[in-house]
């Protein structure tokens, strides 16, 4: 009785739901833990460009969703990689940190109906007026995420951005691509609208940049850059349209402690609104 | 809106004749909030509609089709075939009723009258430079009376979106007239194009406009733009006309066009005529559906109550 | 005419026993000295099962298990892990939610559309909302490690069975707190099923307990010295004898009670909306609601159109069969509850305000009110005054926003309010003043478990719902 043969995966883009190659057709190899190589699609700044589109259309229905809804729909994020675990752990990502990053999910997706409770409420002003803070998604946020720890790294910078609302463009670690779009088939099975999280695979070098300038992009997290200088032109070019920018760690965080606000309100607007109080 | 003596029933007509007064009525109606009333037609979605009251709402729906075709590419040939199945819906059962009406374009209406002659069908044709309505007033009344005289014996015109839009009542209301004055004998159903008038308290002034103008009939959409009849928008429209009766007696119908695609949606819409105006609404003199593609879903599902098994699409005809 | 057929919902979807059990310490067990009693489907008065009644022994066992629960293994659990806990009922509650729905409708009397759109996708909710508390209490605003109490006992009426077990128990059990819990004795059945859910996710033992009685069984539980905490809603009556029991103990104590709400429609209501709230507010479950909108104060200039509307929309209300997806208005919960509401219509008759019913044909056996308002309603009137819980309006009138907001204010309650007007700064100027716990305004009823809910004066104290809600259960 021969072995059976493998049917080899496929790695490819996530950009609105699907899984397309790249627009360039280029791809680049990568160890897949087990010994194989394995061809990643190497994503173009077209690449970008389109999943922004597709970010930005998505940020109607996502940010008009109830907090109810997307708690529901993060919770079965977590319900999926759960049954996933062993794929994760076979790609090299220890089960420690497997636990940890769906436990993560877990946490973000109970905060989707209490962050306006918590960052949130009334202001009591000196006149007739009620006076409510709010926060609000900022809209679409591009993400450069930590090449370590793998998974958690990843799942700790796109949990707190959409659990409000935002959607996200995602520039997967070079070095770590397998998990990564591996998480992105969990979020393809979890009723994630098409859009909502965008992930795309290949240099940093090559994609960043044209992320941190493009024009229809809200805020972008630069928790991955690892390069000081790059760090800093991806800032310089964020500033053209006022970006809200998240600045690298300067020390590596503790992935597994508790996160606090700060992953989800720096990705938060907040908006006052004034009203009479008067017969 | 409460109810009045006979003694104190105006018909409210006078209103026309001055814009500020116009303005001041219509300005004066109570509001809608947009919530509660999505929140009532949704609810009275949920009521379960079965067995015998179900083979009963679909006949009646039936009844109440105003089978439509209004394309560019319509031609003689594709009208009298719409109204070859106007007359006898259901190849299989010449027991199922006919529709109310067939709705084309004016060019169109001769061909469907010789089809339809000697029967209760009734001929509805859309006019005033339907959809946009953006031709001159002579020209809307041309197309009018053209239809009329082809042998409509209904017609569907379009109110003045952009005159309303801007406040000036009184042109909307005066057009209205006109046109009605242009219909003779012909019955009158006023399409507000809802999908355009962006609230319903549009939707609720827009529905008193037209009744007080002398319309016979409002009706939702011209089935031509992006948002058409919903269930919220037809229950404030069925208000309007419940309350135009209560204050002036006179009866005026509501018809619902565009987006009502299955018997589900349809019975939805029986269900919130009866519990909003009431019964005396539920005949096709007083309540129509604006379809096309609704009628063989409703022939499916009367095939199902009857037959007890689902049918397919293969035994009804594709206009 | 359009006759809706009887569009029944199926009973067999849920199996109900013969009997049931008290549910302690993960099992279900028969009282110790083994007495029962029967809970009966308030529509056709049929015997539904029967059902252990606890006595004294049996909440000294049900308070130890939870005590025990709570020192050897909720207690310490980390929050993450209470959280997936709970985050397991929510989905098995959503999983099992037609046959709760239906077995609630059969216990309650209420119609099975309301059961089932939104008893049970609310209780659903608030154990998803809790659930996600449980791991990030220091983020609550309670400080930086917010304790819980211990054991908290809970009494729960019999209006929303299941929706109020859950308003009590997520709360408690998401702070760390493990509960013996008492539903009312006319509706025990969800909260028995709830305790299947309970074993079918795992819940560690003793972490909830069901305790099935009536007023002694409640009064041994809310008395027991092994508590730390206790949660009760129902009449003001009980709620004045339970805080008169916990003076002088340590013990935290929570009380929702009863309401004499004020509807308030201004003379620029949006009129259609208005009259759907002021029918959802005192028909919806048959005015079987502490926040029924049981009071209408309408702006005298506009009161008779308002009226009409009203009696014309009665008009379509449905009573009858509760399992009949159609049916609007269900059974009364009880015999002892229909004679309560007859006798104070009766006193509003006798007092001289004008009653009216739209035609109703109602069922020869079971328990049934139609849907009733008064007219000529004034302050001294009792219907004005005292909580009926039933299907009757009392109608009064105002003519300016300040007596509206005097004659809103001018009872012992506090429980709710709505107000109704297209002026924003009207319905604020009027929410301000309304000595009332929750204002609703152009809507009525709306419930979320994000929003605290809860009374002034003698509609108790605390909240439930959203952040505040977690404030009963911590030791803060």
């Amino acid at each position: 009785m021969s072995e059976r043969v493998a049917v080899r995966k496929t790695y490819k883009l996530f950009i609105g739901g699907k899984f397309p190659r790249s627009e360039s057709g280029r791809s680049y190899p990568v160890e897949s833990g087990s010994g194989e190589t394995v061809n990643v699609a190497l994503a173009s700044r077209k690449d970008v460009r389109d999943a922004v589109v597709t970010a930005r259309a998505a940020v109607k229905g996502w940010s008009g969703a109830t907090a109810y809804n997307r708690g529901q729909i993060l919770y079965r994020v977590a319900e999926m990689l759960e049954g996933r675990r062993e794929q994760f752990t076979a790609l090299g990502v220890p089960a420690d940190e497997v636990d940890a990053a769906i436990d993560r999910w877990v946490w973000y997706a109970g905060w989707s109906d209490k962050i306006a409770q918590v960052y949130g409420g009334a202001n009591p002003v000196a006149g007739p007026y009620f006076n409510l803070s709010a926060p609000e998604p900022t809209g679409v946020v591009g993400v450069v995420a930590p090449s370590e720890p793998a998974l958690l790294g990843l799942v700790s910078v796109i949990a707190p951005a959409i659990v409000t609302g935002n959607t996200v463009v995602v520039l997967a670690s070079p070095a770590q691509p397998l998990p990564a779009v591996t998480l992105t088939e969990v979020l393809a099975t979890s009723d994630l609208p098409g859009g909502v999280v965008n992930l795309l695979t290949g240099r940093i070098t090559e994609t960043a940049p044209t992320l941190a300038a493009h024009a229809d992009v809200n805020a972008i997290d630069l928790t991955g850059v690892t390069d000081p200088e790059l760090a800093t032109a991806l800032e310089v070019a964020a500033a053209e349209n006022l970006k809200r920018v998240l600045r690298p760690p300067l020390t590596a965080p503790d992935w597994f402690a508790d996160p606090g606000l700060e992953p989800m309100t720096a990705l938060l607007e907040t908006k006052t609104v004034w009203h009479p109080k008067g017969m | 809106m409460t109810a009045t003596t006979t003694s104190d029933r105006s018909d409210l007509s006078e209103l026309g004749r001055s814009e500020a007064s116009l303005r001041a009525f219509l300005h004066g109606l109570p509001g809608v909030d947009q919530v509660g009333a999505e929140q009532r037609a949704a609810m009275l979605g949920t009521r379960s509609i079965k067995t015998t009251a179900k083979a009963w709402a679909i006949d009646l729906a039936i009844r109440m089709v105003d089978l439509t075709t209004l394309e560019g590419a319509d031609t003689p040939g594709k009208v009298r075939a719409l109204a070859a199945k106007a007359l006898r819906p259901d190849p299989a059962d010449p027991g199922c009723p006919s529709v109310a009406a067939v709705c084309v374009y004016p060019a169109m209406v001769e061909h469907v009258a010789e089809v339809l002659r000697g029967s209760d069908v009734h001929l509805a044709s859309v006019a005033t430079a339907f959809p946009s309505g953006q031709a001159p007033l002579a020209v809307r009344l041309a197309d009018t009376e053209a239809a009329v005289a082809a042998g409509a014996d209904e017609i569907d015109m379009v109110i003045n979106r952009g005159a309303f839009l801007a406040g000036r009542y009184g042109e909307v209301h005066d057009e209205i007239v006109a046109v009605k004055a242009a219909c003779g004998d012909a019955h009158l159903k006023v399409i507000l194009e809802t999908g355009e008038l962006g609230t319903y308290d549009n939707v609720r002034r827009a529905s008193w406009l037209a009744m007080i103008a002398g319309g016979d009939f409002i009706k939702t959409s011209t089935g031509k733009v992006p948002v058409a009849a919903t269930p919220p928008v037809t229950l404030v429209m069925l208000e309007a006309v419940r309350d135009f009766r209560a204050l002036t007696g006179r009866q005026i119908g509501v018809k619902p066009a565009g987006g009502i695609r299955n018997t589900k949606e349809a019975i939805k819409y029986l269900v919130m005529v009866n519990e909003t105006a009431g019964a005396d609404w539920l005949d096709p003199d007083w309540f129509r559906f604006g379809a096309s593609s609704l009628l063989n879903d409703l022939l499916m599902q009367r095939t199902k109550l009857r037959t007890g098994s689902y049918p397919g699409p293969d035994y009804f005809t594709l206009d | 005419m359009f006759e809706y057929a009887p569009a029944p919902e199926s009973r067999s979807v849920v199996e109900i026993r013969a009997s049931y059990g008290l549910f302690i310490d993960g099992r279900f067990v028969d009282a110790a000295d083994g007495a029962a009693f029967k809970s009966v489907n308030p529509a056709t008065e049929e015997v539904l099962a029967s059902v252990a009644e606890a006595g004294a022994a049996d909440v000294d066992a049900a308070v130890a298990a939870a005590r025990t629960a709570y020192e050897r293994v909720w207690g310490p659990m980390p929050g993450r892990d209470r959280a997936k806990y709970l985050f397991r009922i929510a989905r098995l509650i959503q999983e099992r939610g037609r046959e709760l729905a239906v077995l609630e409708t059969l216990d309650n009397g209420k119609p099975i559309r309301e059961a089932r759109d939104t008893d049970i996708p609310l209780a659903a909710a608030h154990f998803f909302y809790y659930a996600g508390w449980a791991d990030k209490l220091t983020h609550a605003g309670f400080g930086a490690d917010p304790r819980p109490l211990g054991v908290a006992a809970q009494v729960i009426p019999w209006n929303f069975p299941l929706l109020m077990l859950a308003w009590k128990i997520a709360p408690a059990l998401a702070a760390g707190n493990t509960v013996v819990l008492k539903p009312a004795e006319t509706t025990p059945l969800t909260a028995l099923l709830f305790a299947e859910i309970c074993a079918q996710a795992d819940l560690p033992a003793g972490v909830v307990n069901i305790v099935t009685g009536a007023g002694e069984t409640g009064r041994a539980l809310v008395e027991h010295p092994g508590v730390d905490k206790v949660a009760f809603t129902g009449s003001t009556e009980v709620g004045r004898a339970i805080a008169r029991s916990v003076a002088g103990t340590r013990k935290k104590l929570t009380l929702e009670l009863g309401g004499k709400a004020a509807n308030i429609v201004y003379d620029d209501a949006p009129i259609d909306q208005a009259v759907e709230g002021i029918v959802n507010g005192i028909f919806f479950n048959q005015g079987h609601v502490c926040c029924a909108g049981s009071r209408l104060l309408v702006q005298e200039s506009v009161a008779e159109p308002v009226l009409a509307a009203l009696k014309r929309r009665m008009a379509q209300l449905r009573v009858g069969d509760p399992l009949d997806k159609n049916t609007d208005v269900g059974a009364i919960n009880s015999a002892a509850q229909l004679e309560r509401i007859r006798e104070l219509s009766d006193a509003g008759d006798a007092e001289g305000a004008q009653r009216w019913s739209p035609e109703c044909e109602l069922p020869e056996r079971g328990f049934w009110f139609a849907p009733t308002i008064f007219t000529g309603v004034t302050q001294a009137h009792r219907i004005a005054r005292e909580e009926i819980f039933g299907p009757v309006l009392s109608v009064l009138t105002f003519r300016t926003p300040a007596e509206a907001i005097e004659k809103a204010n001018n009872t012992p309650y506090g429980l709710s309010a709505g107000v109704w007007s297209e002026k924003g700064s009207r319905i604020l100027w009027t929410a301000d003043r309304l000595r009332a716990g929750v204002v609703w305004a152009n809507t009525f009823n709306k419930f979320d478990p994000t929003s605290p809910f809860g009374g002034y004066k003698e509609s108790g104290y605390g909240r439930e719902g959203g952040r505040h809600g977690l404030e009963a259960y911590l030791d803060v």
